[in-house]
């Protein structure tokens, strides 16, 4: 057998405090879909960054096509094949498309024939592009195809994607996969690392896993099953929270003729919404992001006033043009989609967070002074009842990963017991435990009577944990179905905006 | 040369008066592009100015006074890209500190040369072209660093908008993490930029010490590196309207002491604040409409690279 297109040997990288890849071999042959699984954390990031010549590796070796390389910088790597769709896009918002395709290619490949080449690539994969529109106006699914047309005008040998699907609808995922099919069959490589284990079972043919830096399994994934990938991957079995319907109660939170015109050409109008979340319910909403969600979750939290001020109501209580502060002391609990910057101040510690966002229903305030040992109780109650793992109450908040962090602000939200809770993204880019946790939280919340309203793009989630979804789409919010009624391919309908009725 | 009309005597006066201010703000508006913001324009111009001066003074060749200027520029520049790109240091800070530096460098060096005359800058005729009325002079009998100055705001918006060194450079200001991560060296190229910006500045240092008023005075920038700077935002980050908006303000310094000639009482100081009230409204306007400010404005401006690596 030939040597494999790209093997490391006893790849090892530090940084101050982890250890985040320990020795780790891995070998992909050409043409194969390879996933790279782990939780947040386990060093997935850092061994493709490393790869990419983003990072020196500090010690181990690496083989590409047989010879030992050290890739020493992003150009290098894709000088000799290897081409990378980030996480978080690398793009530049105020340049055209055809400006940030022409930033990353040699100046040679470069020129007047650039246009008409994105289009032959972008035609060949089924990936529409005009190279013309500036990339602010792109929604994330087509920038997610400038970064891929970007890769492919290379002919890469070997294709890295970070967590592709996080921010498809399931259509837009569907295509990628043909894409990644259709390339892998043309003998490019693909290393692919995603949380979701259903997509990995579907698309790819060898599965590593690493925990904590190391290499704990390899695997075929359409061998395993979900649970038994999700098991080596947290090296423990899950204990999926027992789903019932439960029986829901009188109005808590209730949103009427909801509107607001955008700002300007990068925000969405609301379009007239209305929904109501029961005592004991988990009203979800669905849909892809930048259709509206965070301007409806701005105003449902109050960081944006409603002009009508009974568009809103807490527990009978009319709010739309009260503040925060009086929604939360109507008893609402908001957990925001921006962990850092919204929902904790990153560079102050977890006891000054908590007071932050409770010193009202936790009474951590004494006239002008704050309650410290009080706040510190509080913290200290949220990280151990939440499991939120630190190195000390005292740490800063942005030093959590994002799972921790997201534990510690549900945490701090459900022990100020409110009426109302609501989340956004609740588990964006968190590890399957915290997920798993961060959901069974949600559950109990339910089940002891709150009323939980939870926007979210992750489909599974939401048909796990709701009552009811509704779905945005362009700025409106469509009528509410019973979970019963709904599956992931009829909400993956809605949110490309077709009618329940052709659903 | 044919009688001079008041008219056109004002209007030349006004051509230089912009001169300084489209110089260094051209130069401040390429380094802003980069991402970078020096605040030190001021210093750079009048360690510009001194040099300037003493290369002219002591080897009697403008051309010679017009590189040492420059050079000037650069090395005060470079002292601010190190620390800002290699060390890491706040740029806000770090261009203050430039600024105070420069005043006082250039005071200490220009000691031995106060009061001391020298030649003007050569004006390069241009024949015909010179003779006819009032354009004539306007346009074609001017120094070098006019001339210079029209030529570079061109050569910058050619640079910037069409060429792929310009894309990059727009690109690493726009974001510097995605740049880095698709393999551009951001250090390196806003280290360019800065000298670029120096260069710069020192010129138009040069010109107020060379052409505008041939003689060294302390700190005889008198701000016009600070409206420079309020220029650079003024015409939201593009070239074409900084020239505008040079000539607007060198308009507006001139008309400031002829009407105080002709006796109308307007305090000079309320004039003198005029650039710097634009500006104030303009940042106003633009900052009314979020999108245009994110395309205006190179996202990455005055914030600190990490390279990770």
């Amino acid at each position: 057998m030939s040597s494999p297109l790209l093997e490391l040997r006893g790849v090892t990288k530090a940084f101050p405090g982890v250890l985040a890849n320990d020795s780790v071999d891995i070998s992909i042959p050409e043409g194969q879909i390879h996933a790279l699984l782990g939780e947040n954390g386990a060093g997935k990031s850092t061994l493709v960054k490393i790869i990419y010549g983003y990072y020196a590796a500090d010690e181990g070796d690496m083989y590409w096509m047989g010879n030992s390389v050290s890739v020493t910088s992003p150009a290098h790597a894709r000088q000799i094949g290897i081409g990378m769709v980030f996480q978080h896009f690398s793009l530049f918002d105020a340049l055209s498309v055809r400006d940030n395709i022409e930033l990353a290619i040699s100046s040679k490949a470069g020129g007047d024939g650039l246009s008409q080449k994105i289009h032959e690539v972008s035609n060949t994969y089924g990936l529409g592009l005009d190279p013309e529109r500036d990339v602010f106006s792109l929604s994330v699914g087509e920038r997610q195809r400038v970064e891929i047309v970007r890769c492919l005008l290379q002919s890469p040998k070997l294709l890295i994607m970070d967590e592709p699907t996080s921010v498809l609808t399931p259509q837009e995922a569907d295509n990628l996969f043909k894409v990644l099919n259709q390339l892998a069959e043309e003998g490019c490589a693909i290393l692919y690392i995603s949380h979701k284990l259903e997509e990995i079972k579907e698309l790819c043919h060898h599965a590593t896993i690493l925990r904590q830096g190391k290499v704990v399994a390899e695997c075929d994934p359409t061998k395993e099953s979900t649970r038994s990938l999700a098991e080596m991957m947290i090296g423990r079995s899950l204990d999926p929270p027992a789903y019932e319907l439960k029986k829901t109660g009188a109005t808590k939170f209730l949103v009427q003729n909801l509107s607001r015109i955008a700002e300007d050409e990068r925000s969405i109008s609301l379009k007239n919404i209305n929904f109501d979340v029961r005592e004991g319910e988990i009203f979800g909403i669905a849909g892809v992001a930048g259709n509206g969600q965070t301007e409806l979750m701005e105003m449902l939290a109050g960081e944006v006033l409603a002009d009508d001020n009974a568009a809103i109501s807490i527990n009978g209580v009319e709010c739309g043009q009260r503040s925060i502060r009086e929604r939360r002391e109507l008893g609402a609990a908001i957990v925001p989609e921006e962990r850092l910057g919204h929902g904790a101040v990153g560079s102050m510690s977890l006891i000054e967070n908590v007071f932050l966002g409770g010193h009202q229903r936790f009474n951590l305030a004494r006239r002008l002074w704050m309650n410290y040992s009080n706040a510190r109780t509080f913290a200290q109650k949220t990280c151990d009842d939440f499991d939120v793992r630190h190195a000390g109450i005292h740490v800063d908040a942005g030093s959590l990963s994002g799972g921790n962090l997201q534990k510690f602000l549900i945490g701090r939200e459900i022990l100020q017991e409110p009426l109302v809770m609501l989340a956004s993204q609740p588990t964006w880019g968190v590890d399957a435990g915290s997920q798993l946790a961060i959901h069974k939280a949600l559950l109990d919340l339910a089940a002891n009577g709150t009323a939980v309203l939870v926007i979210s793009q992750d489909l599974d989630e939401l048909l796990e944990l709701c009552n009811r979804i509704a779905v945005m789409f362009a700025g409106s919010l469509s009528e509410p179905h019973p979970v019963s009624s709904l599956t992931a391919e009829k909400i993956g309908l809605l949110m490309g905006g077709a009618h329940p009725e052709a659903a | 040369m044919a009688a001079i009309t008041t008219v056109e005597l004002i209007l030349l006066t006004v051509v230089s008066a912009a001169t300084p201010l489209l110089l260094a703000a051209t130069g401040e508006l390429v380094v802003e592009k980069s991402g970078i913001l020096n605040l030190g324009v001021e210093g750079m111009m009048l360690v510009g100015a001194v040099s300037a001066f003493i290369a002219m003074l002591t080897t009697g060749s403008w051309a010679l006074g017009i590189v040492a200027g420059a050079a000037a520029g650069v090395i005060m520049s470079m002292l601010f890209g190190v620390l800002t790109l290699f060390f890491l240091a706040n740029q806000v800070a770090s261009g203050l500190a430039l600024t105070l530096f420069g005043i006082g460098i250039s005071s200490l060096l220009g000691i031995p040369f106060i009061g001391l005359p020298i030649e003007k800058l050569p004006t390069l005729d241009i024949p015909v072209l010179g003779d006819i009325p009032i354009l004539g002079p306007l346009l074609f009998e001017q120094d070098f660093l006019i001339y210079f100055s029209v030529f570079m705001v061109v050569a910058v918006n050619f640079f910037l908008f069409r060429s792929r060194a310009g894309l990059i450079l727009r690109a690493v200001g726009e974001s510097h993490d995605a740049a880095h991560s698709i393999g551009y060296s951001v250090i390196r190229i806003r280290f360019f930029a800065v000298m670029f910006g120096g260069a710069m500045a020192g010129l138009g240092g040069a010109f107020l010490s060379l052409s505008y008023t041939p003689m060294w005075v302390e700190q005889m920038t008198a701000g016009r590196g600070w409206i420079a700077l309020a220029l650079v935002v003024f015409a939201t980050w593009k070239p074409g309207r900084v020239l505008i908006g040079a000539y607007l303000f060198g308009a507006v310094t001139i008309f400031q002491l002829h009407l105080q000639g002709f006796g109308v009482q307007i305090p000079g100081q309320v004039l003198s604040m005029l650039p710097y009230l634009v500006t104030i409204l303009v940042l106003v306007l633009i900052s009314r409409n979020a999108s245009r400010v994110k395309l205006s404005a190179p996202a990455c401006l005055g914030q600190i690279f990490h390279s990770n690596t």
